[in-house]
Parts: C-alpha cells; structure tokens; sequence
C-alpha cells in the first residue's frame, strides 16, 4: 500500500467507488429524464419521438446498464445503511458486500429478457 | 492562552470553583471536553449530520420507488415498448401515481445532488471551483425539481 493514501483497496473501498460512480452516473440519467418527461406539456407527438429513441437497440443496451447502476447502488445503499446502523454491520461488511454482488447478478440476469428482450425481438425479427 | 488570572502555577480559572481555598490546597484542572465560557461558539450547526441522516433515509423510500417504476417502465406489460403520451396519461389520471411520481422526483433530486455537493467537495482542490461547480449543481437542481413539479401539476391528457 503506497504511503499518506486514505485508499485502503478491498471490497470496503472498491464498493464505495462503485457507490459513487453508479451515483453519479444515475444522477446526470436523472437530469435527462426529467427534460425528456417535461415533453408532454409540449405535446403528445414531440413526447412520442423522444420516447422512440428509448426504444431502439443501441438504447435499451444504455437502459440495461441503467438498471444495472441503480441496482447496484441501491442493494450496495441497503448495506450501507446496516453498517451504520446495525452493530454487527461493521463486522459482517465484507460478506454483506458478496451478498450484495450475488443477488445483483442474479436480478440482472433476470433483467436480461424484459429489458433487452424489445430489442432483440426489432434487430432479429420475432 | 491570554487570561489575566493565570496563577504562578500556570494553571487557568476554573469556573465555579475557586483557583484555591481551604478545602482545595491543590490547583483544581478543568475536565476533559468540558463547555466552558471560553469554548468557541460552534458556526457550524448539524447540517452534516442532517445530510448523512437524509441520504439513509431518502434511500430506504427511494429503493421502494424507483424499482418499482422500473418493474412499472422496464418489465411489465411489454416493458419500454408500451411506453408513450397515452399511457403517461393513463397512469397520471391517478393522484396515486402522481404523489409516486413527485415524491420520486423530490427524493431523488435532494438525493443525488446532495451526493454531488460531496462528490465536489472531495475532488475540486480550489475554493472558487468548488463554488462555482455548486452553484451549477444548485442552479440545475432548483431547476430541474421546479420543471418536473410544475409538470405533474400541469399535465393536461387533452393537450391538442
């Protein structure tokens, strides 16, 4: 470990950067979403456009990733709360993480035919 | 140190109690920690505390909101491909879906931007870029909440 760094590596400080990036990145989502949402006070056939765009496959691929950011930060945001607030939280962390990691896996592989499955379905036909 | 009673001793006024007495021969020290008149006013209030309580307690409703309007957009019934005008019309006909909605919204906007106002207080070094990039978040925040409330209050199925 290099000397004078706050960085102490391991599933502690590699869940608090993967913390901080899905944030941010779901944060800058939110801005767009908001704007894109607003287009219905503007009318209902600029609203359908934008919303089009949402359904192309380059897209649904960038919405899967969504999902994957929000998942992440919101299972990885659960343990971050038993750490603070359940006294056994600091000590059981590193298994809370994994647990966090698998139940992640799993959802995304559930998530795999409702989110990708319209795309798929456009660039190989049905 | 700048008391004018300090004794030869070295050792300050301790309040409430004088420096000796009879029943005292020995100089008396304040307790650790202890609130005296010459501990400086805090300027800073709990606002930090506040923040970190909100980030816990917003996130705990926010897991429930928005997995659920992902289940809502993403998953069920046709997933992203029944989205458009009419079906936001459909759920918005609701004041349930609406209060979902804006609260979403608030929760999320207050959420992530006071994740940013962290995320620049740690990265930006000078004090002017920090200052200038929160009043970016700040400006872009108000302005966003603002849009998406006046939005759901506003929204009207027979806008042509």
């Amino acid at each position: 470990m290099p000397a004078g760094t706050l960085y102490r590596g391991r599933e502690g400080m590699w869940s608090w950067v993967a913390h901080r990036v899905t944030g941010v990145l779901i944060f800058f989502f939110l801005f767009v979403h908001v704007l894109d949402t607003a287009l219905v006070r503007v009318s209902p056939e600029d609203y359908d456009k934008v919303v089009a765009t949402y359904k192309t496959p380059i897209v649904a691929c960038l919405e899967y990733g969504l999902v994957a950011a929000i998942l992440f930060h919101a299972l990885n945001g659960l343990r971050v709360i038993a750490v603070d607030f359940w006294s056994k939280g600091p000590r059981y962390q590193k298994q809370m993480l994994w647990s966090v990691v698998g139940l992640w896996v799993v959802l995304m592989l559930g998530a795999v035919y409702p989110v990708l499955g319209h795309a798929a379905r456009e660039l190989f036909g049905s | 140190m700048s008391t004018t009673e300090t004794t030869a001793s070295g050792v300050g006024p301790v309040e409430g109690a004088p420096v000796h007495s009879a029943d005292n021969p020995a100089p008396l020290i304040e307790a650790p920690r202890l609130r005296t008149k010459k501990t400086p006013k805090s300027t800073r209030g709990n606002f930090e505390m506040y923040g970190w309580l909100f980030m816990r307690l917003s996130g705990v409703v926010l897991v429930v909101l928005v997995l659920g309007h992902l289940l809502i957009q993403l998953v069920l019934d046709g997933g992203v491909s029944k989205i458009g005008f009419a079906f936001v019309a459909g759920r918005w006909a609701s004041p349930f879906w609406q209060m979902w909605d804006l609260a979403m919204l608030w929760l999320a906007m207050l959420h992530g931007a006071n994740g940013l106002r962290t995320v620049i207080n740690d990265y930006a070094e000078r004090a002017d870029t920090r200052l200038w990039l929160k009043g970016l978040l700040y400006t872009a925040t108000v302005f966003t909440i603002l849009l998406g409330t006046l939005v759901i209050f506003t929204f009207d199925p027979n806008i042509r």
